[in-house]
């Protein structure tokens, strides 16, 4: 009897934490949204985190796009000569690159590059005093090191998409004309007839959202962490499973909300 | 020699006023109970062992740390019925030295001495360097330093540096957190110097804290002990070594036998 009482209340305690975590970090997003349309404005910091994600994200997005692509060609090729469908793959890659494969690996590569940095940043701006210092320096840490890394992100990602979307393509191409003998028109009108706007405009959407999760939790969490070299570690670690889980998770509402009718 | 002088008629209200003030961190109490007044233009120095709450004190009352009751006045204002618009004032008008230095390492020195300039718009970015330079020569530091990143620099330069960041905006209150920890006797006497001058040629009102007893006499009008997260002793900062009190002499004098337990086990 005590025994399923304690469980209960484990289960309880776990429930009520995770709620107010929650709210906590939604909280910390709606402050540091609001940052971004209160003057001044820090468009130096912006500027610095904008070209850190967009352009040094590049090469690592840009050869997990061009693979991805090749690779989806190929196995779609393995299995569709099966039923002899060899003529979909243009569209299977096209669809499945800009729709999902884009956004999500983009996504993925981008957690673990800007998401740990920024948690580490922030990590250890938080126990070395430098976040207190902002304080007595008359700058919000908030409006400061958050909005514009909020922003910086939510801009960055979907511009790193659009680039995926158009490697990945290229990489599905590529092998298909190369490698299994695809004619280079019939390959390319047969992506593009089947390509619709929302397909796009889905994939962009989603990295927006996916590129805000990445540096709200990157943010919070290093933002929180305590305890020296240690706390930081564990700050980036949560920041970059936190932020993955979430991308695979609201991957699915937004496709979702967007395809299911 | 000493910063001691008379400044003219004493105005009432002290700059700071701490009551009560407590704060504990999980079940351990670090601050149980600290009653102190800082009077206005004049520099107050705190004593104490080492974790006996003086960086704690100092936190709380920037709102770092949020107390867990007690009262803070600064200019005979609650802070604590502030709102956060009038706490930013306060803000702008202090100065911190943070006892590790806490500079910005992702910018160079010269825009960590301007940070506080530069974020009140009072001065360019093209103005910056020059201002740094003459911030960096009042704490003996060449102005090339200023182009180096914090992380290019030695402890002493770093202490400095943030020193230099601490006073540069000129502000009304000024913390420092162990400023002559970990610099060269000379260096020392340098920075002491220097807050002396803030405090009597700007009329600032400093709050420091030290372990260092000749430093403390030179900065010092006023002086304070905390202990077990209360203020035993406050007078002045001269009797320091001689005041009468047995803890706050054997700790001034740096014996190790007498009333304060050395509390080697925890
Ligand atoms: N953020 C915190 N979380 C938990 N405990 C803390 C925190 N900050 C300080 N403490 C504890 O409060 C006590 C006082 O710390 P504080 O930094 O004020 O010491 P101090 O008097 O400045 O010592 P020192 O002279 O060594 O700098 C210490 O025992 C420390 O463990
Ligand atoms: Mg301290």
């Amino acid at each position: 009897m005590t025994q399923t009482l304690n469980f209960v209340a484990l289960l309880g305690r776990a429930l009520i934490s995770a709620c107010s975590t929650l709210g906590n970090v939604a909280l910390f997003a709606l402050v540091g949204v609001s940052h971004l349309v209160r003057p001044p404005f820090q468009f130096r910091q912006f500027w610095r985190h904008f070209i850190e994600i967009a352009y040094f994200s590049l090469p690592v997005v840009a050869l997990t796009a061009l693979f991805t692509g090749m690779v989806l060609a190929l196995q779609s090729f393995t299995g569709f000569s099966r039923f002899n469908a060899e003529s979909a793959i243009a569209s299977v890659v096209v669809l499945s690159v800009t729709r999902e494969l884009g956004p999500v690996l983009a996504g993925l590569m981008v957690a673990g590059r800007i998401g740990a940095a920024v948690a580490a940043e922030l990590g250890t701006m938080r126990v070395t005093d430098q976040i207190d210092a902002l304080t007595t320096l008359s700058t919000d840490p908030m409006k400061y090191l958050v909005a514009p890394r909020l922003l910086a992100a939510t801009l960055a990602m979907p511009l790193l998409v659009l680039v995926a979307d158009i490697l990945g393509v290229l990489g599905g191409y590529l092998i298909g004309t190369v490698k299994l003998g695809f004619v280079s028109e019939t390959y390319l009108s047969n992506s593009w007839n089947v390509l619709q706007t929302m397909d796009v405009v889905s994939g962009l959407v989603k990295a927006a959202v996916f590129g805000f999760i990445i540096a709200l939790m990157g943010a919070w969490c290093g933002y929180n962490s305590k305890g020296g070299a240690q706390g930081v570690g564990q700050a980036t670690t949560r920041a970059v499973v936190a932020s993955s889980i979430l991308i695979l998770a609201l991957d699915y509402v937004i496709t979702e909300a967007f395809f299911s009718r | 020699m000493s910063a001691v002088s008379d400044r003219g008629a004493e105005s009432s209200t002290p700059k700071i006023r701490l009551r009560g003030l407590r704060k504990a961190f999980g079940d351990k109490v670090v601050l149980d109970g600290v009653d102190l007044d800082v009077r206005a233009g004049h520099s107050m120095v705190i004593l104490g062992g080492s974790g006996s709450g003086k960086s704690v004190t100092i936190k709380c009352i920037l709102g770092l740390i949020t107390p867990d009751s007690g009262l803070i006045e600064i200019d005979g204002r609650d802070v604590g019925k502030m709102s956060h618009r009038e706490r930013e004032a306060i803000l702008d008008r202090t100065g911190m030295l943070f006892q590790n230095g806490a500079l910005f390492d992702s910018l160079p020195v010269w825009e960590n001495v301007c940070f506080k300039l530069l974020a009140q718009k009072r001065i360019t970015r093209a103005q910056a360097r020059d201002k740094a330079a003459e911030a960096l020569a009042q704490v003996g530091l060449a102005a090339s330093v200023g182009d180096l990143s914090p992380a290019e620099l030695s402890g002493g330069m770093q202490k400095r540096v943030a020193l230099a960041r601490a006073v540069a905006a000129q502000p009304d209150i000024i913390f420092f957190d162990e400023p002559t920890t970990g610099l060269d006797p000379i260096m020392g006497a340098v920075i002491d110097g220097l807050i002396v001058d803030c405090v009597q040629r700007l009329g600032a009102t400093a709050f420091s804290i030290t372990h260092d007893m000749a430093s403390a006499r030179r900065i010092g009008d006023d002086a304070a002990m905390i202990h077990k997260g209360r203020i035993i002793w406050a007078g002045s900062a001269q009797t320091l070594g001689d005041t009468g009190n047995e803890m706050v002499d054997q700790f001034a004098r740096g014996e190790r036998e007498g009333p304060i337990q050395m509390e080697l086990r925890k």
